[in-house]
């Protein structure tokens, strides 16, 4: 069907992040992508409560082969795009394992224990040294805040896609997220949502 | 992101099971397509509706699940293909009806798409609604993966117009809100026409009216027709063995558990040992089939979800056939091997099989594993659910709670299904004492109303949505003015329902396929039958609570309406009202008498604490600029300016 070489296969990715910060739109825009390659994906996530401050997690199932289980089983996961710092840390412990990859925003969103001061919200440095102790290899992006400077937070999340197109383990084109994202959006928003993918590639550029 | 409609026969896409269940309906020809918005179901009339202009298709919001079944019927009974969704708490308020549809009969291909949320992933129970299946004596279909459920919905419909009965299509949440790729079939392109027919014989299931009448034996067409599926059953595509010949183990299996017990077998490299057998016609099992495949060892392991429905109807089987095929041992969860709670994963298939074949499985090198579970306890806060940044419902219960303390009668409110369910926890101030199905907020208040006469004299307050309103509120709310209880009934009204993504309702003035329709007024139906009626801007702190306070004083039911649209609507996203601030000289943070009101008890997520400063702070990402938050600070530090 298809001849595109996957490091491992089924490759597992998970998006993670909190309610609100285009997670699913993340997942659908990664999967169709890769989708278009000929692959075969599964996504599987949960809405409903993720609108309300709750942790988010998307699962990819990437496969030149066959459907897999929307969940990922434990400790399997190959690479971990993380919308907010301490949810790689509740990613990891669930689906880490020494060869996993992160991709890391580093705009925290605080639970309302943290806002309440009932719990601690850890120091990013820490996070870093955490991530970088349980991952085969990481990277740390302020791609909320380089999208607020294009005028929309949300797009943070687009950025982190052109980010995992930037460290170059899975095919991601940038022809196909444009397709993909001229099929979602409307034409005006085409130009935007491209300025954030290219800003996420050339940040792992700068990051390297 | 794939339009359903385009996309030409034998073409690929990535649709989310609840979109593969729309296209295949579309595949089918259906017609009539009515549901009542629930997690994880709502998706599919939303797919329908979108297309319905295009299609001439009849999709609706119904008021509530029975209403969205009989709607269906009546497309069926009309000769067109017809199909009613919800989640499974529906299938509960359509079961009255159901009963007698299935005694009656279909002529028009009927299903019901019913999704399960197994593991309460977005619902207040995990109900199952496959027994209705048996209880019902309807047969059940269970996709196993996203292809079955665009094909298995198109089958449906063909074995419902061979058996003129409704066919059940069970979903769950890993299914309908997952997404995998799916190959397009045929779109028909022929023009129905709706007719219906009921001047023959009495008793002609085609012809003559359709009436349950007499139930004996209108009970015996159904049984027959059930024999009927049972042969179609037998030969269906949707069962498939995977394994060897002589297995030592033989998995049984169906729905989203198909693909973690697939996946279990491979990691375990069981593939060549333990046989699988994936059912997609789970009700009535076809005995045949069963046979040959029960034949193939002695020791069976169902797994399924929630509680063993499958495994007590495999154990039936193998009862009946015991002559034949001996006796077995079942491994499931009445023996304990798989839990009977909560949803399934690959990993507790895993566990299973490793226990059964005395394999051992580890997840991660177990250094690793000690260290991610030591680093995440603090690196990992706990996120408890709480109410959006913005929403009203976190306004109205800080009055509601208020108003209670202030009374001082330990008055409470009683709560239902919706976005508010969640004013049981610090959230909402703990505000909300009974929780349970659609409407029984109202109709527990009205019981508790009339304990007067045995000294209860405490406020009783019910919170309904404006959705819930219409679906379930209504003969309760009758119940409690006939009976002069003497409650408050508090309308928190968000211009839609808002829980499960923003659906219409008969309080809306568009329907699901974006038409025009007259609204009905709430406050004009609660005056109609003679309540006290009072309208409030939650977000205006002072007044809701004179309102409410005041409505205190009046015997009788009283119902107060809290109106402001949900912080997610489409009217207001992205679009503040207020530029919100925090004043740091102002600010006295723990020092100040209000022990940080805002931030340890309001607790809204736009809300920043900063912990050095000592002060309370804003986070400009996620706040949507509601003003609130500056009404309750009593220092006047948090200042709002309106945004021109």
């Amino acid at each position: 069907m298809n001849t595109v070489n996957l490091p491992y296969d089924p490759y597992n990715v998970i998006i993670t992040g909190v309610g609100g910060q285009g997670n699913v739109m993340a997942s659908r825009v990664l999967g169709n992508m890769l989708s278009r390659r000929g692959l075969q994906v599964t996504i599987g996530e949960t809405f409903g409560a993720s609108q309300r401050g709750g942790s988010v997690m998307s699962h990819l199932r990437i496969s030149s082969g066959s459907t897999w289980s929307p969940q990922i089983p434990r400790g399997r996961c190959h690479l971990i795009i993380s919308l907010e710092p301490t949810e790689t840390m509740r990613v990891l412990s669930n689906y880490g394992n020494p060869n996993v990859k992160v991709l890391c925003n580093t705009r925290e969103v605080h639970a309302i224990g943290v806002i309440a001061g009932d719990q601690k919200y850890p120091p990013l440095d820490d996070i870093k040294s955490w991530v970088a102790e349980l991952s085969e290899s990481c990277w740390f992006l302020a791609a909320t805040d380089k999208a607020m400077e294009l005028g929309n937070p949300i797009l943070g999340n687009i950025m982190m896609i052109g980010a995992a197109a930037g460290i170059g383990v899975l095919p991601l084109a940038r022809d196909d997220f444009e397709a993909v994202i001229s099929e979602a959006m409307s034409a005006d928003k085409l130009k935007i949502n491209l300025t954030a993918y290219d800003f996420g590639s050339e940040m792992i550029g700068a990051a390297n | 992101m794939t339009k359903l409609l385009e996309g030409a026969p034998g073409s690929r896409h990535l649709l989310m099971g609840n979109e593969a269940i729309a296209r295949g309906a579309l595949e089918a020809g259906v017609s009539v397509v009515a549901g009542y918005p629930g997690t994880p179901s709502s998706e599919i009339i939303e797919s329908l509706a979108s297309v319905s202009s295009q299609q001439n298709l009849y999709v609706e919001w119904s008021v509530n699940e029975k209403v969205a079944m009989e709607v269906a019927a009546a497309g069926s009974f009309a000769g067109l293909r017809a199909m009613a969704v919800m989640k499974q708490n529906g299938v509960n308020v359509g079961s009255d009806f159901l009963l007698h549809l299935a005694l009656t009969g279909t002529r028009g291909g009927m299903v019901l798409v019913h999704c399960d949320d197994p593991g309460a992933l977005s619902s207040a129970n995990e109900g199952e609604s496959r027994h209705f299946a048996r209880m019902l004596e309807i047969p059940l279909l269970e996709p196993g993966d996203f292809q079955e459920a665009k094909d298995m919905v198109k089958w449906a419909f063909e074995l419902s117009e061979k058996i003129h009965n409704v066919i059940m299509v069970r979903s769950v949440t890993r299914l309908s809100h997952a997404s995998g790729n799916v190959t397009f079939g045929e779109l028909p392109a022929e023009d129905k026409k709706a007719f219906f027919r009921h001047d023959g014989f009495l008793l002609d299931p085609l012809e003559g009216p359709m009436s349950s009448l007499p139930a004996p034996y209108r009970h015996g067409q159904q049984q027959e027709k059930l024999a009927k599926v049972i042969a179609e059953f037998e030969v269906s595509g949707f069962n498939a063995y995977h394994g060897p010949q002589a297995p030592e183990l033989l998995l049984i299996t169906s729905s989203a558990c198909y693909l973690y017990c697939k996946e279990a077998l491979n990691l375990l490299g069981l593939e060549q040992r333990v046989g699988l057998l994936k059912l997609g016609t789970t009700w009535p099992l076809p005995p045949e089939l069963m046979q040959t495949y029960l034949s193939k060892t002695d020791r069976i392991l169902i797994v399924e979800e929630v509680i063993p429905f499958l495994e007590e109807n495999v154990k039936i089987i193998a009862a009946e056939l015991g002559s034949k095929i001996g006796s077995k041992f079942f491994f499931g969860k009445r023996e304990g091997v798989i839990p009977s709670t909560n949803e399934m994963n690959p990993d507790l298939v895993i566990a299973a099989l490793a226990k059964i074949m005395q394999i051992p499985y580890e997840a991660v090198p177990p250094a690793y594993d000690r260290r991610s579970q030591e680093l995440a306890v603090s690196g990992a806060p706990g996120r408890d659910m709480t109410f959006c940044a913005g929403c009203p419902h976190r306004a109205s219960f800080w009055t509601l709670h208020n108003v209670l303390q202030m009374d001082g009668r330990e008055g409470f409110a009683c709560g239902d299904i919706g976005c508010y369910s969640l004013a049981v926890l610090p959230t909402g101030f703990s505000t909300l004492k009974t929780l349970h199905a659609m409407g029984s907020g109202v109709g527990l208040a009205s019981g508790f109303g009339k304990l007067g006469q045995f000294g209860m004299d405490q406020p009783v307050l019910a919170t309904v949505g404006d959705s819930t309103f219409f679906h379930a509120v209504l003969p309760a709310l009758i119940n409690a003015v006939h009976h002069q209880s003497d409650i408050t009934v508090v309308v928190l009204d968000n211009s839609g329902t808002a829980m499960t993504g923003f659906q219409p309702h008969p309080g809306t003035s568009q329907d699901a396929a974006g038409n025009e329709v007259p609204p009905i007024d709430i406050a004009a139906v609660c005056e109609a039958m003679g309540a006290t009626v009072r309208i409030s801007d939650p977000f205006d702190i002072d007044n809701t609570r004179q309102t409410l306070l005041a409505l205190f004083e009046i015997k009788g039911l009283k119902v107060l309406i809290l109106q402001q649209p949900c912080a997610l609507s489409p009217q207001k996203k992205g679009k503040k009202m207020f530029e919100v601030s925090v004043d740091e000289n102002i600010c006295l943070g723990q020092n100040c008498g209000c022990n940080q009101l805002c931030t340890r008890i309001f607790k809204c997520p736009g809300l920043k604490w900063n912990s050095e400063q000592n002060v309370s702070g804003i986070d400009e990402v996620i706040c949507v600029g509601c003003g609130v938050c500056a009404s309750i600070c009593p220092a006047g530090a948090i200042r709002r300016k309106e945004v021109a």
